[in-house]
């Protein structure tokens, strides 16, 4: 109990000391390692929860995919970021202004927090036990069976954003030259050597 | 487990989504060249999934343990949305040709976002809500920025973007924290909740969740204040594009704003009522006095949209089986008219280019009759004089809002609508009136001739048997507030 406990302290801190490196860094690359790091924190809480399906899913997807874009875009992109950032200070007093107001509403949304008693009864596919399944098992049950038609379409949509990034990026440039496997296996000696017979002694 | 009998509600669906990925296969091995036979077969595909709506529908069916519902209301809106959708694509075949933008693309992503219209139309839940909404709207953003070498296009591409993108986060706030404080997702379970809830009244939470989606779905059928991005994507993206934005798209998300609103939402018209009357007012208003200064035709097309919106709204402020009833009816002409307009803008082309200036269109009267009569018509309908149908759309929403007491939006709506009528009949004058410009180029093809022959007979002989479009959109609005 005690473990868990300091593990939790532990990756929480490191997760908040982290995400304000993230916007404080002054390198941006130094900014997406931090991220990373965020990252890896966030998934060890998944872990403690008993989530470890979205705690490996948390690396997986975010590190290994999303972190490393950002690394590259970053680093191909020459943003100058301390430009970017001049005007920070300057609206600081306005940007926590709202903030202040934001917080001090969903403070007020909190306190009159009623939930109808016909809630209970309505809540749609409760998680089974965590003793009984396995996550990854627990989220394949339902997420292919009750939830069917929203997998699809995620599908639909995933499928029409690649086909969106092809049709606005995709040109055919004239003048490359590709490889053409089939015209290369294709072709005969006879297209490509002439064969000259040389007489001894009178060159070509 | 599934079994067929589950899935036969969504059947339309199923056809069009397999449709698309087949036509896009095809599209694929085919290359460009492909391109007008698979926007004729997109059209076919279409008209398939009409017919497999009209025989699989008897009344009211979800499938999908409730995410997905079909009614009546369901089938009128998406019958909508297939003549939209349909007569987009035709109306693209030769433009894209003529502006060397013919992709085969083009008629797989309509029909994609035809799919996620349908998804919205046959929303249940709010995830599934958000799933269609953001097929739809992902289809979108890429047919706008379709001439992507136009530097106005891939701009309109951009904004529509970035923009749809902002309300999408919004309505998500919305939706999360409706199911925060009412802990279901499921229209059906929602609509129990708030019946359940009596005197006492929702939360706090719950009504801001409310407006958030309220918010994100104004901004999808572009209502004041969420209309800014309206004109610039009109004017940007290529014509047929934007005839298609004016209807179908439009069309979904005023369905999805009555779909949810009167259905779980339906108890608390006390919390939503004031929201609508607001934007409706705002639409109108700024509809009919923004368009004045317009000189470019998309753009003023766009505004008057905006304001259409918002006399549509009027029936939804209303809450009213007549108010649904009049929303259905307006939007089946708001089609007709809008279609029909868009075929002339396509007409406007001189010397092989496009033209989209309003004083380009200077005695079209004499060069060309029939084109400057169709014109003419369609600006009166849009004005609302009778007897051409779009007078009638207005009346049954005027009629629907005096029932319910709103008498203040009826007025600012006549108001409105008067002042409306000023650049509507402006363009008649000069059409007419005003010194002839050069000739257009002779070049309109026959598919859009018969389009806007037909449009044109329906407005002006909407009057002879109104009751087949009134009787349907009646029906269709009895079930949907008895369900």
């Amino acid at each position: 109990m005690i473990i868990q406990a300091l593990s939790f302290y532990l990756f929480a801190s490191v997760a908040i000391a982290a995400a304000v490196m993230v916007i404080s860094a002054r390198n941006p690359v130094h900014s997406v390692l931090f991220l990373i790091l965020a990252f890896f924190n966030a998934a060890g809480l998944f872990v403690l929860i008993g989530a470890e399906f979205i705690a490996m899913i948390l690396v997986v997807v975010y590190v290994g995919a999303v972190a490393v874009l950002f690394l590259f875009v970053v680093m191909m992109l020459d943003i100058s970021f301390a430009e970017l950032r001049q005007g920070f200070l300057q609206y600081l007093p306005i940007g926590g202004l709202v903030g202040i107001v934001l917080l001090a509403e969903l403070l007020m949304f909190g306190g009159s927090w009623v939930i109808a008693p016909a809630t209970e009864g309505l809540r749609s596919f409760p998680a089974p036990p965590i003793d009984q399944v396995t996550n990854t098992h627990a989220i394949g049950k339902i997420l292919y069976t009750d939830y069917i038609y929203l997998f699809q379409g995620a599908g639909m949509v995933l499928l029409v954003a690649m086909i969106g990034a092809i049709v606005l990026t995709l040109r055919a440039r004239p003048g490359v030259r590709k490889q053409k496997i089939s015209d290369q296996i294709n072709r005969r000696p006879e297209d490509a050597i002439e064969i000259k017979k040389v007489q001894s002694g009178s060159g070509i | 487990m599934l079994s067929m009998n589950q899935l036969m509600p969504a059947l339309p669906e199923i056809v069009l989504a397999c449709s698309c990925m087949a036509l896009l296969m095809l599209g694929v091995f085919r290359g460009d060249s492909s391109t007008r036979s698979v926007s004729w077969i997109a059209v076919l595909a279409l008209v398939v999934v009409g017919v497999v709506l009209t025989s699989v529908q008897s009344g009211r069916m979800v499938a999908f343990g409730g995410q997905f519902i079909v009614d009546d209301f369901a089938h009128f809106m998406k019958w909508l949305i297939i003549i939209g959708s349909s007569l987009a694509i035709i109306m693209s075949i030769n433009f894209n040709e003529q502006e060397s933008i013919a992709r085969f693309e083009y008629p797989v992503l309509i029909l994609f976002a035809t799919l996620g219209m349908f998804m919205m139309v046959s929303a249940n839940d709010l995830i599934s809500l958000y799933v269609g909404l953001e097929l739809q709207s992902l289809s979108l953003y890429v047919v706008a920025a379709f001439r992507r070498d136009s530097l106005k296009s891939s701009e309109a591409g951009l904004k529509y973007f970035v923009l749809g993108a902002l309300s999408s986060g919004m309505l998500l706030y919305g939706c999360s924290l409706i199911y925060g404080y009412a802990g279901t997702t499921s229209f059906e379970g929602l609509a129990t909740l708030f019946k359940g809830l009596g005197g006492t009244g929702p939360s706090v939470g719950l009504v801001v969740g409310l407006v958030f989606l309220i918010a994100g779905l104004a901004f999808k059928v572009s209502a004041v204040p969420f209309h800014m991005w309206t004109p610039d994507v009109y004017e940007g993206a290529p014509t047929p594009v934007t005839a298609f934005f004016a209807v179908a798209p439009k069309i979904a998300a005023i369905a999805l704003f009555i779909r949810v609103l009167t259905g779980p939402f339906g108890v608390l018209i006390s919390e939503w009522q004031q929201v609508i009357v607001l934007i409706s007012i705002a639409s109108m208003v700024l509809g009919a006095l923004a368009a004045i200064w317009q000189d470019n035709i998309k753009r003023l097309l766009a505004y008057s949209s905006i304001g259409h919106v918002g006399y549509a709204l009027i029936g939804l402020a209303a809450g009213t089986e007549a108010g649904i009833r009049g929303i259905l009816v307006y939007m089946a002409i708001y089609l007709a008219m809008n279609i029909g307009t868009f075929c002339c803008v396509l007409a406007m082309r001189r010397t092989g280019r496009m033209v989209e200036g309003i004083s380009d269109l200077a005695g079209l009267s004499r060069n060309q009759p029939m084109l400057a009569l169709a014109l003419a018509i369609l600006m009166f309908s849009m004005a609302g004089i009778p007897p051409l149908a779009g007078f009638f759309g207005k009346l049954y929403i005027f009629l629907a809002a005096i029932e319910s007491g709103l008498y203040t939006l009826a007025i600012i709506g006549v108001l409105a609508s008067v002042i409306g009528a000023y650049y509507y009949l402006r363009i008649i004058k000069i059409m007419y009136f005003d010194e002839p410009a050069e000739a257009f180029d002779r070049s309109i093809s026959g598919e859009i001739k018969i389009i806007l022959v037909g449009t044109t007979l329906f407005v002006t002989f909407f009057i002879i048997r109104p009751d087949i479009i009134v009787g349907g959109a009646g029906t269709a609005a009895r079930m949907l507030l008895a369900g």
